[in-house]
């Protein structure tokens, strides 16, 4: 107990002292070169160097935020502004990137921030790292230096005037009191520092709005792209199979009409031909039902469907379900779908003889998990069927993560943001 | 022979009830909800029921669900199941008891007259009626695995038939070879799967699904 608690200020110290040298190092050096790169803009200079000095400061601060993250459970949202993907090259390019990032609001915040982080920032780091290390100071005065620091004068150790071996196990007893306050403390004025870290880095509400408007913007594009291709998916297929087919029945009935007297035999053969097609009509008229919106999935939910849809894949799945209701349709509808896409993706490319699915919900998340034993190299991309799904998932806040080591196994996640009823 | 009959949708309730009694069923009652199934199946007592899977008031699969509790009720009360969709889940769940007398087919069957007669009366028999549709799913899905290939194009044909539930006779029939060849394959079948060899056309579809059923849990 006390063990881990000495660890954790120590680590905290170490961190802390880290910090305040990367904090005066870091912090001042981006804040002289991000100065001078705008100042040169005026002559033009500045446009070149500005986006590469913004772009290594963005980097700094991200890996601040990872610190802040790891080390005290601070966490800081990222609040830059996409680039657009259609950033033209060469020299118009670079302008164009120079004055995007300068409108960016989140730039300026990291400039202030980068005061703040070189003054204040290097305060709060130092501080936990004082308050642990100064009580080694009276150690050391105990141990009998003091006579080496009182040749002109009693040597000041905290409030404590160190003259004599007395004076000197004063201050020890000082340097214990403050170990044992550094304790408590070092761990929580790390997270001071991070606090005031976020109060800078953090995206302000206005950002996060701005934020939440684009991505809004975004997935809604992405739900009617998807939607509208898919209604003429539906009324292609219906013209060229179950109508067509219904058409060639009409057809067929008609001339049996006709022949029913003359030809007993002809109509015969025909009758069968048209009750073929409304066969035919009706099987794909059942395929097509299917890939809008499953039957199994309609009458019990998700977890039911997958479990129907693993038993008509051609390699072993397991299937496990946690979830104590149904999610809303669209949500169910498009975790299907995602799930139906990951598996036919596991057979096809995997080369895997086995995969699991696991679905549950908690915390208002549901959460699937594919995993399968197959060769790896997936990978979330343009062009591949995963970042359809994540595009598919985006419409309702959903995020789609790939871990898929060269050699295997891959493991696809999905987490839906929804409530079951 | 008394049916009970849940179809929600008018026009084929209706040409339901017209083929059966054609037939020479008498249909003690032609209901549309899973409420009025659940009370028709439990005060009228019918030789069979035919349900369909979806039915008011939700929708959804009521009906497999009345079905599936009342067989809890009377074990081995035949149900044949009809459905717009074949799904092997549902085929698994009404199988489950092992009680046979069970009928799980597409609505599409239901043109061919002769034949759905026919597996009406299979499962009012205690005998089985399983879509192809079901079975092929499930051969497909089989045929990677060992056991099933070494199995002859003829003897997988006799074996999908099998897995539908029908005998020895109906086979020969249909396969237009002699019974005393279907049951040597069928033996030869048995032999491959390691299966023992039963007369009862029941136990002989049930062993079969049993033992495609293995298959998924990876035995």
């Amino acid at each position: 107990m006390i063990a881990t608690k000495i660890r954790s200020a120590f680590l905290a110290a170490v961190r802390g002292l880290a910090l305040s040298v990367v904090t005066l190092a870091g912090s001042i050096t981006l804040f002289v070169f991000t100065v001078i790169s705008l100042s040169l803009i005026v002559i033009g200079i500045g446009l070149f160097t500005t986006p590469v000095v913004l772009t290594a400061l963005r980097a700094y601060a991200n890996q601040r935020r990872l610190f802040a993250a790891k080390w005290s459970d601070v966490r800081i949202p990222v609040p830059y502004r996409p680039m657009p993907a259609d950033l033209r090259s060469g020299i118009t390019g670079q302008v164009e990137r120079c004055m995007l990032m300068l409108k960016d609001p989140a730039t300026w915040r990291d400039v202030l921030w980068l005061l703040s982080d070189m003054t204040a920032g290097f305060v709060t780091a130092v501080v936990p790292a004082a308050l642990f290390l100064y009580p080694v100071e009276s150690l050391v005065l105990a141990a009998g230096l003091w006579r080496a620091f009182t040749e002109d004068g009693a040597y000041w150790y905290g409030f404590v005037p160190v003259d004599s071996q007395a004076t000197a196990l004063l201050a020890l007893a000082l340097g214990c009191a403050t170990f044992a306050v550094s304790l408590r403390l070092t761990p929580a004025l790390m997270r001071v520092h991070f606090l005031l870290t976020k109060s800078l880095l953090a995206p302000t509400s206005e950002m996060t709005l701005a934020q939440r408007i684009d991505h809004l913007t975004e997935t809604r594009h992405d739900a009617v792209d998807t939607s509208a291709a898919e209604l003429r998916r539906i009324e292609r297929d219906l013209h060229d199979g179950a109508q067509a087919r219904l058409v060639a029945m009409g057809m067929n009935l008609g001339t049996i009409e006709a022949l029913v007297e003359k030809d007993p035999a002809q109509a015969k053969k025909l009758l069968a031909m048209a009750r073929e097609s409304s066969a035919e009509a009706l099987t794909e008229l059942r395929d097509l039902v299917r890939g809008i919106h499953p039957p199994v999935l309609a009458e019990r939910g998700l977890g039911d469907a997958v479990r129907a849809l693993a038993l008509r894949l051609p390699i072993e799945t397991e299937v496990t379900v946690d979830l104590p209701g149904r999610a809303e349709a669209p949500v169910e509808s498009a975790a299907y779908f995602a799930v139906s896409e990951v598996l036919t993706n596991a057979v096809k490319h995997s080369g895997a003889d086995r995969v699991f699915a696991d679905m549950h919900h908690a915390d208002g998340m549901l959460r699937i998990a594919v995993t399968d034993n197959g060769q790896g190299g997936a990978a979330v991309g343009a062009g591949s069927g995963l970042s359809g799904i994540e595009r598919r998932l985006g419409t309702f806040d959903g995020i789609l993560a790939v871990s898929s080591p060269a050699g295997g196994p891959t493991m696809v996640t999905m987490e839906i943001p929804c409530e079951l009823f | 022979m008394r049916v009970v009959l849940a179809e929600d949708l008018f026009l084929l309730r209706d040409g339901l009830v017209r083929m059966l009694e054609a037939f020479d069923f008498e249909i003690l009652a032609a209901v549309e909800t899973g409420p009025e199934l659940t009370r028709a199946l439990a005060e009228l007592e019918p030789d069979v029921a035919v349900v369909d899977v979806r039915l008011p008031p939700s929708h959804t699969d009521e009906g497999l669900q009345c079905a599936l509790e009342a067989r809890r009720a009377r074990p081995g009360l035949p149900v044949l199941v009809l459905s717009q969709h074949v799904e092997q889940l549902y085929a698994r769940e009404l199988l489950a008891d092992g009680n046979g007398g069970i009928g799980y087919l597409l609505k599409d069957r239901v043109f061919d007259a002769e034949q759905f007669i026919d597996a009406v009366r299979r499962v009012a028999a205690g005998g089985t009626a399983m879509d192809p549709q079901v079975i092929s799913q499930l051969l497909s899905r089989r045929s990677q695995d060992k056991p099933m290939g070494g199995l002859t194009p003829r003897e997988r044909e006799v074996m999908e038939l099998m897995a539908q539930g029908r005998s020895n006779a109906a086979i020969a029939g249909q396969l237009f070879v002699t019974e005393r060849a279907v049951a040597k394959h069928t033996s030869n079948i048995f032999g491959k799967l390691g299966l023992p060899v039963s007369d009862d056309d029941n136990r002989r579809v049930l062993a079969v699904l049993a033992y495609l059923d293995q298959g998924q849990n990876g035995i």
